[in-house]
């Protein structure tokens, strides 16, 4: 099992519920593949740095798992079938990145609930 | 205007060299994130071109991986291949 740490462009042309939808299906796929998703993140409707498929913003997901790596083929063959799906990245995730991760992930919650508290 | 002052034809050049330092060792980084574009833009140009490790003094083992990290940046639009302006 490696870890492996997906972000994804959905098209802005869905709404919000169904955006949340397609994730959900695809921490499905991870976890029917014999995956285990760890971490899910949302970071919103985006503006691109460039216009893909002729759209100029996207939603953003950033997915987190653990899978065997044969499985991985087999979720990118998904996404790539998938219409919903505007681009996509899979990054197998060293030692370094994972200690990364862990401390973004803290970050943004001490900076969460310091805002809820303000 | 005294005879034994010494002068130059061309001024010399008096320049402080400031020690270039590679930020990700002074600072104890091991990981580029190619998802914080607000960093990586410090190690790009205005055109969003990657400036070389003599400009910026990160060292060889960690140019690499900036290389890498703005590459994936680019390829999830998170950095534009060509910009203009960007800084």
């Amino acid at each position: 099992m490696n870890s492996y740490e997906t972000v994804f462009i959905l098209t802005p042309v869905l709404s919000e519920d169904q955006a949340k939808e397609a994730v959900q299906k695809f921490e499905g796929d991870v976890s029917s593949l014999g995956g285990k998703v760890k971490h899910t993140e949302s970071w919103g409707l985006r503006k691109l740095a460039y216009p893909i498929q002729k759209k100029s913003t996207g939603f953003y997901f950033l997915l987190e798992f653990e899978a065997p790596g044969a499985a991985i083929a087999e979720l990118e063959v998904n996404y790539k079938r998938d219409e919903r799906i505007m681009r996509f990245l899979t990054v197998r995730m060293d030692a370094d990145h994972l200690v990364w991760a862990e401390t973004r992930r803290s970050k943004m919650k001490s900076a969460k609930s310091a805002k809820a508290e303000a | 205007m005294a005879q034994n002052d010494i002068r130059y034809l061309t001024p010399i050049n008096i320049e402080i060299k400031k020690e270039k330092y590679c930020r990700f060792k002074k600072s104890g980084m091991k990981f580029v994130d190619y998802k914080d574009a607000n960093f990586l833009l410090k190690l790009v140009n205005e055109q969003g071109k990657i400036l070389p490790r003599r400009i910026t003094g990160t060292s060889q083992k960690f140019q690499g991986r900036v290389n890498k990290a703005i590459k994936r940046a680019r390829h999830i639009a998170v950095l534009p291949y060509v910009g203009d302006m960007l800084r």
